[in-house]
């Protein structure tokens, strides 16, 4: 029944949202993106605003939070209620607080990862379809190889190795994330480079580097872009995933999936507290592959 | 005698919706067909031809939908038809031959189970009869060991079997009407011709009619009875075949005529040290040899073309002109000194006197720089122009291909028609300054009228600059209006070459010769001679002619 | 016949050759290390007696290259070596949870696989309808849910109405019907996360092919759009279509390790949280290999399926 009821009310908020934010932006858009949003698809309206209220919450953490990221404010797993509107968690430390901290926590974490990532895998991937031969085999080899460890386990893998802290939790992350990229950066890059206007590019003597960031680059953003947004998601679940298992981000720092860890002993009591920080994870990325899909969805529609 | 009518449609619209608005690409077509007759629908691309001819089966492609009109076919009205209705009248009553062979079969089945899907779901005849019938229709459309080849698989045929197999397949359920869509456009003019010859026989044996669409006018004028010529969606006019090619009524058909009118001014026979020499030179990808022994000499002033049919080694041997491809054997000479076989080792100033225009303007431009960018660059890494001098350069070679520099600089390459971006592509291999161009199919890509005025300039530009062109090209009529000299190639060799006007009115090889007299002329009964000519050379011992 | 023997030879070999790099990787990840394993399992404190007995005792004295032999060669004959922080032989350990995570991942495979080829086969053929829309915006969802969301809320939907339990114990008693009404919500959590990839991926590969003109040809023939997508699209569309199967119950090893920990659930990934809460280096070097294995497997299985249903390979010009 509260699953039914909650499931109705997130399809009438998903409406709600996904309408009104529509039906702002094609008033405020200027005039030469007005038709880009006036075909836009509820869910891609809903992503934008989500995403959106979250870099708000983040960047305004701590003005809006009720209370410090790590204070205890006494009594433990308190149920709803003022002042503590989610309850306490088990170290009696306001919920809503923890919640609202883990949005720049572990969004932020996961940015930075994937930025990174992102930074790695593109310009080693473009690197390598330009250079082509030996260069680009050994890497492609070596990087296939790597592909064949599941994500999850070469993470496990690394931080048994290096130990579990955040930087160590970023810079392994990044590194399983960016093999993905750079395969996606060299196809897309190769699909480029044997062009009439690359070869054009070549033969008249053009370098390297002006190949890459002039003629190659502007045109492998689009496809970049989506990717960016795709392995955003992937790196989110990821870091999420290893906090939950406790290997991930630590208390005290405020993080939604170690969060879910501390107080699933809740949810066999039927609370859904727990959840909530697992919901604002799932929101997320919901989010984030709604207006990702909208821009594949338009990116293949417009080759026609 | 008026023969009875067949498919009538009046008054047709269609619309083709790009990005979020409808626009119409057909604006009130009329046509009737009647049974047995041929109709040629012709028109540039952008006509909406295809689109008529895929409205006459009641069938709109995806973004595109039929707005307005009727369409009748032997009594029954397409557009207030069920989808199901719809659905038995397709492949059985009226059929379709698609532009590709190769990429309408699918790859996945024997051609034999494509050819019996029709007639066997359409309840016309059983999967046995239909086998029989398929080795039947195989043999009339003069297939190759036709008890077999139906069991193979697309890609283990040839493209122009392919086609004709496709035509016995549209033959299947031996339909009222076949809509024929530039059946012929993708293969070579040898080939060609079987085709040509092989869909006339069958068509005339079993009394169909048929709506043949090509941008060839030549070729419809070989197959249809009446010709409709079609621009931007609208009809020009329509007549019987030879009475319109004897008296074209519209100005826009006499244009279509007048295309080839074009001609370079004949030059004197070149002299002195050739520009580019390429000395028997041999290439290979991994282990085949793709050009054997290739020489040729190109002079300053003077046009080259190579031709030959897909697959001849001409776009190879550009290649390794250009230093893209490493040469096994032989050498290109540069004024007289060897050129460095890869561009990589070749220096600035060899890179800048050899430039290159391509086929597809499309993929030569960077679709996301400005042409201010794209025409400015080679000035200001060859010559060194900056700032202002830069500016006027670009300006000036913008004025040369006979756009407006002001409304045209910032321009990116989505926002010019076809043939103004082959004309940036002019421009930019001018920029440099260079003494040889490669134009490697240059107008292929483009509608007639457009072609023309591309030679024009090329015509020009090469008599203010002196420069030297190696003209690529399968298209015989270019290679007449352009050429002062030309090559012939075959399987990555010379057959033969000399001046234009020897080799055109003299031709001294066997594969020149089924070259020159594959082209189709403007006369409808083109074909007719020269089969029969062909089997009196058949019946007189000899076959010049390989089949396909 | 003879080119497909040979296609299938060299993705044997690049298999072969793929497991080889991944063992080097995993067993040279530890070379990394500043200092060496002893070192680093002992802290700073440990004095130089206590670090070269356990040196002795791990082989660390010998040269890696000769280490990575024998551990190599006594993986493959199944001695796993000692796990450090039990002290008992690994196969020991793995042994019985190999096979539960192995039967975890089939029934969540079994369930998965139909349901989505169905649904993404379906989606394909009414393109652009409500149902592609919802069922689109529903699995995009789906893969949007990290596995512990969507198992705690098949715990809190299904497990507290006393539908099934919540956790899962395996004893010499269980029975496979028994275990089947166990494992039933892990491995429906499972089955949610990958139904949604596999379902869109099966959907776009199915699309990808109905662009082309011999998908328009077989409409012009009149065939019905049924016939269309079985017959013309569905056999050109296999091999993406394998791969996105293979893709996915690979994506199932990686799952399964959260959700056996939500459901407590004794199989691998249980085992190797523990061993790399507990910095047991041994334990996850065999599981990660174990796991990496399987993976490439299922790609190599998955290869040479879509090499057999290419007719351009199997039947030559």
């Amino acid at each position: 029944m509260t699953i039914l009821l909650s499931v109705l009310i997130g399809l009438g908020l998903f409406f709600i949202i996904g309408y009104s934010a529509r039906a702002g932006l094609r008033v405020t858009a200027p005039a030469q993106y007005k038709p880009t949003f006036r075909d836009m698809p509820l869910t891609a309206s809903f992503g934008l605003t989500v995403i959106v209220f979250y870099i708000v919450i983040a960047i305004f953490a701590q003005a809006i939070a009720p209370f410090g990221e790590g204070e205890v404010m006494g009594h433990q797993f308190l149920p709803w209620g003022s002042p503590y509107y989610l309850g306490t968690d088990k170290l009696g430390r306001d919920m809503l607080t923890r919640v609202i901290y883990g949005a720049r926590n572990t969004v932020g974490i996961a940015f930075a990862t994937t930025a990174l990532a992102f930074f790695l895998g593109s310009v080693l991937g473009i690197w390598a379809a330009l250079g082509g031969g030996w260069i680009d085999q050994i890497l492609s080899r070596f990087i296939d190889a790597l592909m064949a460890i599941p994500e999850l386990i070469f993470s496990l893998l690394l931080l048994t190795i290096f130990g579990t802290s955040v930087l160590t939790l970023i810079l392994v992350i990044a590194c399983v994330a960016s093999t993905r990229i750079y395969r996606l950066a060299r196809s897309v890059a190769q699909g480029i480079v044997v062009t009439d206007y690359i070869e054009a590019a070549r033969l008249r003597g053009e370098g390297n580097w002006r190949l890459i960031w002039r003629e190659i680059l502007p045109n492998a953003m689009a496809p970049l872009v989506t990717e960016f947004g795709l392995r955003f998601c992937f790196v989110f679940l990821s870091i999420s995933a290893l906090s939950f298992l406790g290997l991930g981000i630590k208390p005290p720092t405020a993080d939604w999936g170690s969060m879910v860890r501390e107080n699933a002993t809740l949810i066999t009591f039927g609370d859904v507290t727990p959840l909530l920080p697992a919901g604002a994870i799932a929101l997320l990325t919901v989010a984030v592959n709604f207006v990702v899909d909208w821009l594949l969805y338009r990116a293949s529609g417009l080759k026609e | 005698m008026e023969k009875p009518l067949l498919l009538n449609i009046r008054g047709l619209k269609i619309e083709g919706r790009s990005g979020d608005t409808w626009h119409t690409i057909v604006k009130g077509v009329d046509l009737t067909l009647h049974k047995g007759e041929i109709l040629g629908l012709i028109g540039e691309s952008g006509a909406g031809k295809s689109t008529i001819g895929l409205a006459a089966m009641g069938f709109a492609r995806d973004g595109c939908r039929i707005s307005g009109g009727t369409i009748d076919f032997d009594g029954i009205d397409l557009r207030r038809a069920t989808e199901t209705q719809r659905r038995g009248l397709r492949g059985k009553r009226i059929a379709y031959v698609a532009q590709s062979a190769a990429a309408s079969f699918n790859p996945a089945h024997k051609l034999i189970d494509q050819y019996c899907e029709g007639p066997v779901i359409h309840g016309v005849m059983l999967r046995e009869k239909a086998e029989t019938d398929a080795v039947e229709l195989f043999h009339r459309m003069r297939l190759p060991n036709p008890a077999m080849i139906g069991f193979r698989y697309p890609h283990q045929v040839s493209g122009g079997q392919l086609q004709r197999a496709m035509t016995a397949m549209a033959m299947a359920c031996r339909p009222d009407l076949i809509i024929f869509d530039e059946p012929t456009t993708a293969l070579d003019v040898t080939t060609q011709i079987e085709v040509l010859a092989a869909i006339r026989d069958i068509v005339s044996q079993f009394g169909t009619a048929a709506i043949y669409i090509t941008h060839d006018l030549a070729v419809v004028a070989q197959m249809a009875d009446r010709i409709k010529v079609l621009l931007r969606g609208n009809e020009v006019e329509e007549a019987d075949t030879r009475s319109m090619l004897a008296a074209p009524r519209a100005d826009y058909t006499r244009s279509l005529w007048a295309v080839r009118s074009f001609a370079r001014v004949k030059q004197p026979p070149s002299t002195g040290r050739p520009i580019i020499s390429v000395r028997n030179v041999t290439a290979s990808y991994g282990a085949i040899d793709v050009l054997k022994g290739v020489s040729f000499d190109i002079h300053a002033g003077r046009t080259v073309a190579v031709v030959g049919e897909s697959g001849s080694g001409k776009s190879t041997t550009a290649r390794v002109i250009t230093g893209l491809l490493q040469p096994k054997k032989g050498e290109v000479l540069f004024n007289g000194k060897p050129l460095p076989a890869s561009f990589k080792a070749r220096s600035r100033d060899q890179l800048r006197q050899c430039q290159m225009i391509y086929q597809t303007a499309d993929t030569a431009l960077n679709p996301k720089l400005r042409l201010r960018e794209l025409i400015g660059r080679p000035a200001e890494m060859y010559l060194g122009l900056k700032g202002k001098a830069l500016e006027s350069r670009i300006c000036d070679l913008l004025a040369l291909i006979e756009l407006e520099p002001a409304k045209y600089i910032n321009r990116l390459p989505s926002e010019l028609s076809g043939g103004q971006k082959q004309r940036i592509g002019i421009a930019r291999a001018l920029a440099a300054e260079p003494q040889l161009i490669i134009c490697d199919e240059v107008t292929s890509a483009l509608d007639q009228i457009v072609q023309e005025g591309i030679l024009k300039l090329l015509d020009r530009l090469q008599g203010e600059f002196n420069l030297a062109y190696m003209f690529i090209t399968h298209d015989l009529a270019t290679v007449k209006s352009i050429a002062d000299e030309v090559v012939v190639m075959q399987h990555g060799a010379v057959v033969e070459r000399g001046s234009k006007a020897e080799l055109f009115a003299n031709p001294k090889e066997e594969y020149t010769k089924l070259l020159l007299s594959s082209v189709p002329e403007m006369d409808p009964d083109w074909l007719n001679r020269l089969l029969a000519a062909r089997s009196n050379n058949d019946k007189s011992g000899r076959s010049t002619h390989s089949s396909v | 016949m003879n080119r497909i023997w040979r296609i299938i030879g060299q993705r044997l070999l690049l298999g072969v050759l793929t497991l080889f790099i991944i063992s080097v990787v995993i067993f040279g990840a530890t070379e990394l290390l500043p200092g060496d394993l002893a070192s680093q399992l002992l802290g700073q404190s440990a004095t130089k007696e206590t670090l070269d007995a356990l040196r002795e005792q791990l082989g660390l004295n010998l040269p890696a290259p000769i280490r990575y032999w024998n551990w190599l060669t006594g993986f493959l004959q199944g001695d796993f070596g000692t796990s450090m922080a039990t002290k008992k032989p690994i196969s020991e350990l793995v042994g019985a949870r190999l096979v539960n995570t192995l039967f975890l991942s089939l029934y969540a495979a079994a369930l998965a696989v139909p349901i989505s080829l169905t649904l993404g086969v379906l989606a394909a053929l009414w393109r652009n309808s409500i149902f592609d829309r919802a069922s689109n915006a529903v699995a995009l969802t789906a893969i949007s849910f990290p596995e512990f969301f969507v198992a705690y809320i098949l715990i809190l939907w299904l497990s507290q109405s006393g539908f099934f339990p919540s956790m899962v114990r395996i004893t010499e008693a269980t029975t496979t019907l028994n275990l089947l009404y166990m494992a039933f919500l892990p491995a429906l959590a499972l089955t949610l996360v990958v139904t949604a990839h596999m379902m869109r991926m099966t959907r776009a590969a199915i699309i990808n092919v109905l662009a082309s003109p011999y998908i328009e040809m077989s409409l012009l023939k009149g065939m019905s759009p049924m016939r269309v997508v079985l017959r013309h699209a569905v056999p050109n569309a296999l091999a993406p279509i394998i791969n996105v199967v293979a893709v996915n119950l690979a994506y199932l090893i990686t799952g399964v390790v959260v959700v056996e920990v939500v459901f407590v659930y004794p199989g691998l990934g249980q085992l190797m949280i523990d061993a790399v809460t507990n910095r047991d280096i041994a334990v996850v070097q065999t599981i990660a290999l174990l796991f990496a294995s399987a993976y490439v497997l299922l790609n190599l299985i998955a290869d040479v399926l879509s090499t057999i249903t290419n007719p351009r390979l199997m039947h030559g010009r």
